[in-house]
């Protein structure tokens, strides 16, 4: 444990702490916005600058390892001015399009502007110019909101593996973008997207459909393979029109391109929403309702076991469900019939 | 792709790639050997060794030593440093820039014969302001002797 | 005829750049020929190439030396061989009219030579010469009779701080490197030198590049490294060479490699060249570059010392700090202490430049007041025209006035001014230069050589460039000043790295001491110095005009209007105020005001 004071507060961080980690366990706020604890720290948008006693100038937070009686100051004037300058600076170069920006109410820009108050920017000049390069079929790119936090870079090679955006160009005219600047070919995981603290990164399908503050949320788990990662669901008037997934769970809010994006099929026509029974051989299935359906399967598997033992039945479940409903099925299979033939495609 | 082309790039794998050198190594490489570095050979290059293409693009485009079009025969290289700026290198690039006919964005002539550039001191100062012609430095410039000079590359 | 013949070439980037490369061929033929006539003179002449000596603008200079009586010549060119051999080797009667003049003594004898002592004497592609003025004995002094924390010490006591602009203690950086438990530990030089106005580095890797690799040794031996790397710029292809030259010429004397000095300590040194960008010279940026990455900085901590090159303790010194290693060595740390101020020890090299007369390479003792270099070595301003300032430490430096002209040129002295040393170039300004146009040139500079990463920087040196020119175009408004002033404030405080956290020097020092000429600029809408065309009116003096006809040539928007052979004149209302004119014309006859 290293003991240090944030703001006359005393602390105790864990050995190998930050000096923003330490902050965050003593619910002390420092801004930041090129940080995301799942990802190796960048110290690229100087938010987080902290005071340290014995130090001749103010130092990143979220890059300064926390040590054994440090004296840290998050807030005064100083500290103030140059953040209030580095957002005004960073507004400068940026369209202040809120009004229509998919990202508004989410958007650390925006909430620091707002938290400024910046209204008027001493510093209008020149901004970053992008041509456009958006055929691929789920991410729409706005590089003229990018803030070069990084964290699309770094979450697509550190957590993704794939690189398959990168920095491009150097100082003012510096660019994330694939490789010649051509249109995005990769994953499609998300990743870039679900981190981007600004409007730079989303996903196509998500345009023009209420934003997030717009949705009730819920939380479960994906349909489409064993590894059951979390999901947030995000509905308006009763249709998905986005899903997450939070950094706290055990997937550590990563998806992969079905989970993001692969949500359609919920509201498609096409899809089941009863159950189907076929009353005569030969006969077309026909709608049925929920307690007719699970009688008749009962009845039916009462009276097999009964004639025939209780080997007789063998029951099939998929990866697809979730732990609970597996263990469920196998409980009723073992329990209730009374055969261990129960398997799944990942086995019990 | 050529096979003679990629027999180079195997060439230059081996040299570099081979006995650890990292990819910046690679590009002034491929530049030396084509003159500037083509897509092709990145993707070439990121398919042998499994470094994704991202990287060398970040690369390139971070130094400006590399460049991704080709350039001319002959490269000027007007040097733009503090003394060389005090002592009037902007009337030197002016003067070549209208004696090659090159537009205000333009770096290489039409006939591909010269490529004009400048670059942050070549660290000969004392005789600035300086040009440097291929490999050639050519010291106490003024815009009189930098045609005279150019002109001879012409040939 | 008594007494040995030796010919010195200078063959510098100055000297080539010259014609040396032809001289010395000339006298190679010259020799020939009159070998045949004459073999005994032939058999007794040595012909050397040697490195820069300082002052290139006089080259080509040779020096001609009979029986240890050495003569030097300035400006000599391939057709000027024949006779300095006719008349001064055979007939040893030097040519008094071509010799150096009085300012090359005086240039030379104001100065304190240890790191250039040797330059322009030996022939830097010669280990031969090296050892001749006692090379590599520091090296083996050190490895095989002193112990890695004696080394340390010695370099502690000695006093020697970093000459790559920091101007950090270096012998305290090797304790804290050697501190570290590590299975590797690298040692890199750092001849990266991007600053755009010195050349020092790039004089001593040409002029002597064992006495660099000699310093690696030493450094490598005491802080335990194995293995070292020179980053060097490309656009200094000679030193590259001459580099090469020397690792090579070590490796066969077994001066590199394994088994030093015959002893147990191994260690080679490996050449990476830069690729064009001038944050590669900070620390971790470097590291990142030898690394194969984009040259973007990282915040410290940790420290290269103790997390550097692939995350191994790792010492980065400059290429004059190495340089210094060896003779401190060998001659003791309170030989070297005896040098300088109280606080900076030894001498500094200079690239001594700009609007001055003697413009050159030189040594001082640290502590050296500006008005001697400037006046004594310097020779003065050139043209009889008047100081202004002089700037140093290039980008991240600032401009001194007039006033302080007794200041003592050390780390502390540059530093109460609100400039710094740098790596120690020094560019001197007159009447004729304009402070906002200078600021301006340096922030043009530096935001394109931001990397991009940290947003003061990115952004903030963009704006402020863009505010300058604003100011040089005529469109400065009321109240630009502070903005300037709280722009460069709050850059310098929350940058990054060394980059942006100086980049705002050259702003707020010439605000500080030249505010009148902002506010010329401002509210006049003049430009005192008469540089920033767009505030300037140009016409044409009838009476130097000849009428030739240039200026209206060279407009493009074709505002010059004359008959030929009489003289021209300037439609103001279609001026652009692009200068063309001005350059053009040969007699003086357009004027800007
Ligand atoms: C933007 C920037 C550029 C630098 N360029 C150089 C350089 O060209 N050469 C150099 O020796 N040091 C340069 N430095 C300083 C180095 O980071 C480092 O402090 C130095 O090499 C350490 O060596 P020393 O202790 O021997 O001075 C630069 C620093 C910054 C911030
Ligand atoms: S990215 Fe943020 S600040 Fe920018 S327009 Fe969108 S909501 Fe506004
Ligand atoms: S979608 Fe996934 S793979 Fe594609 S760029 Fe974003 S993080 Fe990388
Ligand atoms: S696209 Fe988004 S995540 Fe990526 S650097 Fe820009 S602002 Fe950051
Ligand atoms: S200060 Fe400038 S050069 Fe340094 S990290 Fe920031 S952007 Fe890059
Ligand atoms: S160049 Fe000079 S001399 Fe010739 S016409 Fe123009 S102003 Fe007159
Ligand atoms: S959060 Fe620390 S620098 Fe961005
Ligand atoms: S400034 Fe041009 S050579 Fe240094
Ligand atoms: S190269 Fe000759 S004095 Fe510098």
């Amino acid at each position: 444990m290293i003991n240090l004071t944030i703001d006359d507060k005393k602390i105790e961080a864990p050995d190998g702490a930050t000096v923003l980690e330490a902050a965050r366990l003593a619910r002390i706020d420092i801004p930041t916005l090129c940080h995301d604890p799942r990802m190796k720290p960048f110290g690229a948008c100087r938010l987080c600058i902290v005071e340290i006693g014995g130090l001749p100038r103010p130092v990143t937070s979220c890059t300064t390892p926390a040590t054994e009686g440090m004296v840290v100051v998050t807030t005064n004037s100083k500290l103030e001015r140059l953040r209030k300058t580095t957002v005004e600076l960073l507004l400068s170069d940026h369209p202040n399009d809120c009004m229509v920006c998919i990202q508004a109410g989410q958007c650390s820009l925006q909430e620091l502007a707002y938290r400024y108050g910046l209204r008027e920017n001493r510093f209008k000049g020149a901004v970053r110019q992008h041509n456009r390069v958006d055929n691929n079929p789920f991410i729409m790119r706005e590089q003229d909101k990018c803030v070069l936090c990084g964290l699309c870079v770094r979450v697509c090679d550190e957590v993704e593996g794939v690189a398959a955006i990168g920095f491009a160009n150097r100082g003012f005219e510096s660019d994330i973008c694939p490789p010649f600047k051509k249109d995005l070919d990769c994953e499609f995981c998300g990743q870039c997207v679900a981190v981007c603290p600004t409007g730079a990164l989303s996903g196509k399908m998500w345009a023009g459909q209420p934003r997030l503050e717009q949705t009730r949320s819920t939380e479960t788990t994906c349909t489409y393979c064993g590894c059951g990662c979390n999901l947030t669901l995000h509905t308006h008037a009763d249709k998905v029109v986005r899903v997450t997934s939070r950094p706290d769970n055990h997937n550590r809010g990563w998806l992969c391109v079905k989970g993001r994006f692969g949500y359609e099929f919920i509201a498609s026509p096409e899809r089941l929403t009863t159950p189907l029974i076929r009353r005569q051989k030969g006969g077309p299935l026909e709608p049925a309702g929920w307690d007719e359906t699970l009688d008749l399967v009962a009845s039916r598997l009462t009276a097999i076991r009964d004639q025939h033992g209780a080997d007789a039945v063998a029951g099939l479940a998929s990866a697809r469900c979730t732990n609970e409903e597996n263990y469920l099925f196998q409980k009723m299979f073992r329990a209730g019939i009374g055969t261990n033939n129960v398997d799944h495609c990942a086995r019990y | 792709m050529e096979t003679q082309m990629e027999e180079v790039l195997e060439g230059i794998y081996q040299k570099t790639v081979a006995h650890g050198d990292n990819i910046i190594t690679v590009l002034q490489e491929i530049q030396n050997a084509f003159g500037y570095v083509q897509e092709e050979s990145v993707n070439w290059f990121s398919a042998r060794t499994s470094i994704p293409a991202s990287k060398f693009y970040g690369v390139i485009t971070f130094y400006s030593q590399f460049h991704l079009t080709p350039r001319g025969k002959n490269i000027i290289t007007v040097c733009s440093g503090t003394v060389c700026h005090v002592k009037g290198a902007s009337r030197i690039i002016s003067r070549i820039r209208e004696d090659l006919k090159l537009g205000e964005d333009k770096a290489t002539t039409k006939d591909m014969l010269f490529t004009l550039e400048s670059v942050n001191c070549v660290g000969a100062c004392s005789i600035a302001p300086v040009v440097v012609i291929n490999e050639k430095v050519y010291g106490k410039m003024n815009p009189e002797k930098i045609a005279k000079t150019v002109k001879t590359y012409k040939e | 005829m008594n007494g040995e013949i030796i010919v010195n070439v200078c063959m510098g980037t100055g000297g080539i750049a010259a014609g040396a490369e032809m001289v010395m061929k000339a006298f190679e033929e010259e020799f020939a020929s009159a070998g045949v006539e004459n073999a005994t003179v032939q058999s007794r002449c040595k012909l050397h190439k040697v490195g820069c000596r300082g002052f290139c603008a006089k080259d080509v200079l040779v020096d001609i030396s009979v029986g240890g009586e050495v003569s030097t010549y300035q400006f000599i060119q391939p057709e000027m061989v024949k006779r300095l051999v006719k008349e001064h080797v055979i007939g040893q009667k030097p040519i008094k009219e071509w010799m150096a003049g009085e300012d090359y003594h005086v240039f030379h004898d104001n100065q304190t030579k240890i790191i250039l002592h040797d330059l322009g004497k030996i022939n830097p592609e010669s280990i031969d010469d090296y050892l001749s003025v006692d090379g590599y004995t520091a090296a083996r002094k050190a490895l095989t009779t002193m112990t890695p924390e004696e080394v340390i010490v010695t370099v502690k006591n000695s006093g020697l701080r970093g000459r790559g602009g920091g101007g950090f203690p270096t012998g305290l950086k090797w304790s804290l490197c050697a501190a570290n438990e590590a299975d590797q530990r690298y040692v890199i030089c750092n001849a990266d030198e991007g600053d755009p106005g010195a050349f020092m580095d790039r004089s001593v890797v040409e002029g002597n590049p064992h006495a660099v690799v000699e310093g690696m040794i030493i450094t490598a031996y005491a802080i335990g490294a194995t293995l070292g790397y020179v980053y060097i710029r490309a656009e200094y292809p000679l030193a590259v060479h001459r580099l090469r030259i020397a690792l090579d010429q070590a490796r066969e004397k077994g001066f590199l490699g394994k088994n030093l000095f015959g002893g147990t300590f191994d260690f080679d040194i490996k050449i990476k060249l830069g690729a064009g960008a001038f944050v590669c010279g900070e620390e971790t940026a470097l590291i990142a570059s030898i690394e194969g990455e984009r040259g973007m900085p990282r915040a410290k901590p940790p420290f290269p010392a103790n997390k550097g090159l692939w995350g191994k303790p790792t010492i980065i010194n400059n290429v004059e700090t190495l340089a210094n290693v060896p003779p401190i060595i060998s001659k003791g740390a309170e030989w070297f202490a005896s040098y300088g101020s109280e606080k900076s020890k030894g001498t500094k090299v200079i690239a001594l430049t700009g609007k001055i007369r003697n413009t050159g390479l030189i040594e001082i003792p640290m502590g050296m007041p500006l008005n001697d270099i400037i006046f004594k070595i310097g020779g003065g301003i050139e043209g009889d025209k008047l100081f202004k300032a002089v700037q140093t430490g290039g980008p991240s430096g600032g401009c001194i006035p007039q006033q302080y002209i007794d200041l003592p040129v050390d780390y502390e002295g540059l530093k109460s001014v609100g400039s710094m040393m740098g790596s120690g170039g020094m560019v001197v300004l007159d009447e004729t230069d304009c402070m906002v146009n200078i600021a301006k040139f340096f922030l043009t500079f530096t935001q394109e050589e931001s990397c991009g990463k940290c947003v003061p920087c990115r952004i903030g040196t963009k704006r402020l460039l863009e505010i300058l020119t604003r100011i040089t175009e005529g469109n400065g408004r009321k109240g630009d000043i502070e903005l300037l002033q709280e722009l460069a404030e709050d850059v310098r405080d929350s940058s990054l790295c060394g980059l942006g956290m100086s980049a705002p020097n050259p702003v707020i020092s010439t605000i500080k001491y030249f505010r009148h000429e902002y506010e010329a600029h401002i509210n006049q809408k003049k430009c005192p110095a008469k540089v920033c065309n767009k505030l300037l009116t140009f016409f044409i003096r009838p009476d130097q005009c000849v009428g030739c006809g240039m200026c209206a040539k060279a407009c493009s928007v074709k505002a010059i209007s004359g008959e030929l052979k009489q003289p021209h004149a300037i439609d103001n209302s279609l001026c652009i105020k692009c200068g063309s004119c001005y350059d053009v014309c040969k007699f003086n006859a357009v004027i800007k005001d």
